[in-house]
């Protein structure tokens, strides 16, 4: 329906149709009661490691080391399930796994990546803090020198796995003498080091959320990702998650589309199905209009990704125009439904309503929009 | 032990299929393959008798360019090589198959032949049955459990035959086929589809096996079954009734 077929390969597709079977026979059977229930399948996370699907587009350690495209149809697929799934392994891979591969030593990714790639050790990533969302470089958190260690102490928020996470990878300020902002794998369980949950979601249900509390955190200095310096640190792991976020936003536009068009074939009013309505017929062809430019869209700037070529503000273009369009998208298929597209067991608002977080995560839809007028004029909006 | 696993592609089950326009054979515009369930219990029969014996599997299959896309699924599961014997589908049968498969175990000369125990398109199940034949090898069918004996000369294979269970000891080289119940076929891992691709295919021709690939079914005619009639709804218990002892006779 997104006319991937000929802009994939074999293995691209073959990867997607695996990734595929499992979310259907695995995720979309629990995944409405896991949304009301507000769970993650957490005892699917050694299956769904046993696929390979953690760290999937990452080289050596035990990594498949797939293109940045099949990457991206894996996250479409999961998020055709949930937003949540998509979360959990985006988290995962282009944001834990990631960190330590392009800012870790040599000692460090061969210590974790093995066991991230398998499913033993879980990772989180702690950038946002209560008073620090889309302003990342006002960071409250802080690292101290402490002999040969580190003290962090800080509070982070709205941390994706922070419940299961062995380690966080913690984004915390060392003052300049330091080089600023630096990143330290924390393990769990160390002293000081506290995961709260965020209750109360109506969005991600299936999704961990957490705060994670540090207080005087003792640190190993070779827990420090010696390579990361700066805010480029923590924005090149998200630019690099931006791109499994966005197809992943086209899984939950495809979810919704297909059970529209469904409903509109089989739903009568007026004596004939709301298909044959001119009205319902347009917001279809809209959507799915939108749907297959996001979607080569996507396939392109992939291309563009396996040839280091992508630029950031592309990725921001990206991820603001999917994350968008599913989100209007999936409000609009609601519609289509009617009363019947409130309930959980429709499937199309749970969507929607994770939309609402992937719109802000990641950078806000807001932010990438200046990133973009910023490109574009050279001035600085934000 | 070496164990020669055979795959076929089959219509996608799930696909809505039309008959072509001379119903000869069904129109494959816009329908999908997908591989032969059956065939998929195989190669996890396959790969788990390999795992606990050692060995090698290879991963076999008949039809144009496109199936490689259905060995290399078996390899990316697990499978150590694939072949592929060219020809088109309209110029199988199973006979013909039996006779392909029956010529790559002369040259490769396996312990085992693993195959679905029918394929859900033609749903024939001959192919096991014929190629045994023309080994005059033991023939196991329907397999649902396969245990190899310590010396590896034989199997114990449990099929599920009407009203019970019944337990076969075959010596090897045998012909078994999988049942569906034979076990739950691993997920080809992304890893295991990466290192598919280096896994070698070695293509062979019919005629350089020295087939005989004349067909001896020709399908003459398909037909579509006839539309089901729209139901009714009764009124009352008694109208149901009345209805099926009166119209139905089945009271
Ligand atoms: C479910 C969920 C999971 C998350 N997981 C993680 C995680 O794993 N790790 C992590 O570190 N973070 C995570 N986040 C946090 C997320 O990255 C932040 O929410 C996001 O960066 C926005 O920050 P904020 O919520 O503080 O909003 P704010 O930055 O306070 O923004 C509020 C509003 O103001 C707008 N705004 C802000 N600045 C400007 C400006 N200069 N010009 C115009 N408009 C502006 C924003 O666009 C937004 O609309 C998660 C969030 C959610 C909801």
């Amino acid at each position: 329906m997104i006319g991937w077929a000929d802009l994939i390969n074999d293995d691209e597709r073959a990867i997607q149709d695996m990734v595929g079977r499992f979310v259907s026979t695995h995720c979309m059977p629990r995944i409405t009661k896991d949304f009301e229930d507000g769970q993650f399948a957490d005892e699917l996370i050694p299956e769904i490691a046993k696929l390979g699907v953690l760290g999937a587009d990452l080289q050596g350690y035990g990594c498949a080391g797939i293109s940045p495209v099949a990457y991206g149809l894996a996250c479409h697929e999961l998020e055709y399930c949930d937003a949540g799934w998509r979360s959990f392994v985006s988290v995962q891979t282009s944001l834990a796994m990631y960190a330590i591969w392009r800012w870790g030593s040599e000692e460090q990714k061969q210590r974790w990546l093995p066991d991230m790639a398998a499913g033993r050790v879980i990772g989180c990533f702690g950038l946002t803090e209560p008073d620090h969302g889309s302003d990342p470089s006002g960071m409250k958190t802080h690292a101290r020198k402490k002999g040969s260690d580190w003290s962090l102490t800080g509070n982070k928020m709205w941390i994706t796995n922070a419940q299961i996470a062995d380690i966080a990878i913690i984004w915390a300020q060392t003052g300049s003498d330091s080089g600023g902002i630096r990143g330290f794998i924390v393990e769990r369980g160390s002293k000081g080091f506290d995961v709260l949950s965020i209750p109360h979601k109506l969005s991600l249900r299936a999704s961990h959320t957490g705060a994670i509390h540090l207080d005087d955190v003792c640190v190993p200095e070779e827990n420090r990702l010696p390579d990361a310096q700066g805010l480029r640190g923590p924005l090149a792991c998200l630019n690099n998650a931006r791109f499994g976020v966005s197809f992943g936003a086209l899984g939950s536009a495809r979810f919704c589309l297909e059970r529209a068009i469904e409903y509109s074939v089989e739903r009568k009013q007026f004596g004939v199905p709301i298909a044959q309505k001119q009205l319902i017929q347009a917001h279809l062809a809209d959507i799915i209009t939108e749907v297959v430019k996001a979607g080569i869209l996507s396939i392109h700037f992939g291309r563009q990704k396996a040839s280091r070529t992508l630029l950031p503000a592309q990725v921001s273009l990206l991820k603001r125009n999917n994350c968008r369009m599913a989100l209007e998208s999936a409000r609009i298929c609601r519609s289509i439904l009617g009363a019947n597209g409130i309930t959980t067991d429709a499937g199309i608002l749970r969507h929607a309503l994770n939309l609402e977080s992937t719109y802000t995560y990641e950078g806000t839809h807001e932010i990438h929009t200046l990133v973009l007028g910023e490109a574009l004029t050279g001035e600085r909006a934000y | 032990m070496k164990i020669l696993v055979a795959v076929k592609r089959v219509t996608d089950p799930d696909a809505r299929i039309r008959l072509n326009a001379d119903a000869t054979g069904i129109d494959m515009t816009g329908v999908e393959y997908k591989v032969n369930p059956f065939c998929e219990n195989a190669v996890e029969g396959a790969l788990q008798l390999r795992d606990a014996a050692g060995g090698e599997v290879v991963v076999v299959s008949i039809g144009p360019e496109e199936v490689d896309t259905y060995i290399r699924t078996g390899l990316a599961m697990g499978g150590d090589r694939g072949i592929r014997v060219p020809l088109e589908d309209e110029n199988l049968d199973s006979d013909v198959v039996a006779r392909v498969l029956a010529a790559l175990v002369a040259k490769e000369e396996p312990e085992l032949v693993m195959l679905g125990k029918q394929a859900i398109d033609g749903d024939n199940n001959q192919v096991a049955q014929l190629l045994a034949g023309y080994l005059g090898w033991p023939q196991a069918c329907f397999a649902s459990e396969i245990a190899l004996s310590d010396d590896q000369q034989s199997a114990e294979v449990t099929r599920e035959v009407d009203g019970g269970l019944e337990v076969l000891n075959v010596g090897l080289p045998a012909v078994i086929s999988a049942d569906l119940r034979l076990n739950e076929p691993r997920y080809a891992s992304l890893p295991g589809i990466m290192k598919a691709k280096r896994k070698t295919i070695d293509v062979y021709e019919a005629a350089d096996l020295g087939v005989d690939t004349t067909v001896k079914v020709r399908v003459l005619k398909l037909e579509s079954p006839p539309e089901r009639a729209a139901g009714i709804k009764v009124d009352s218990v008694d109208d149901l009734l009345g209805k099926l002892r009166n119209e139905a006779k089945a009271l």
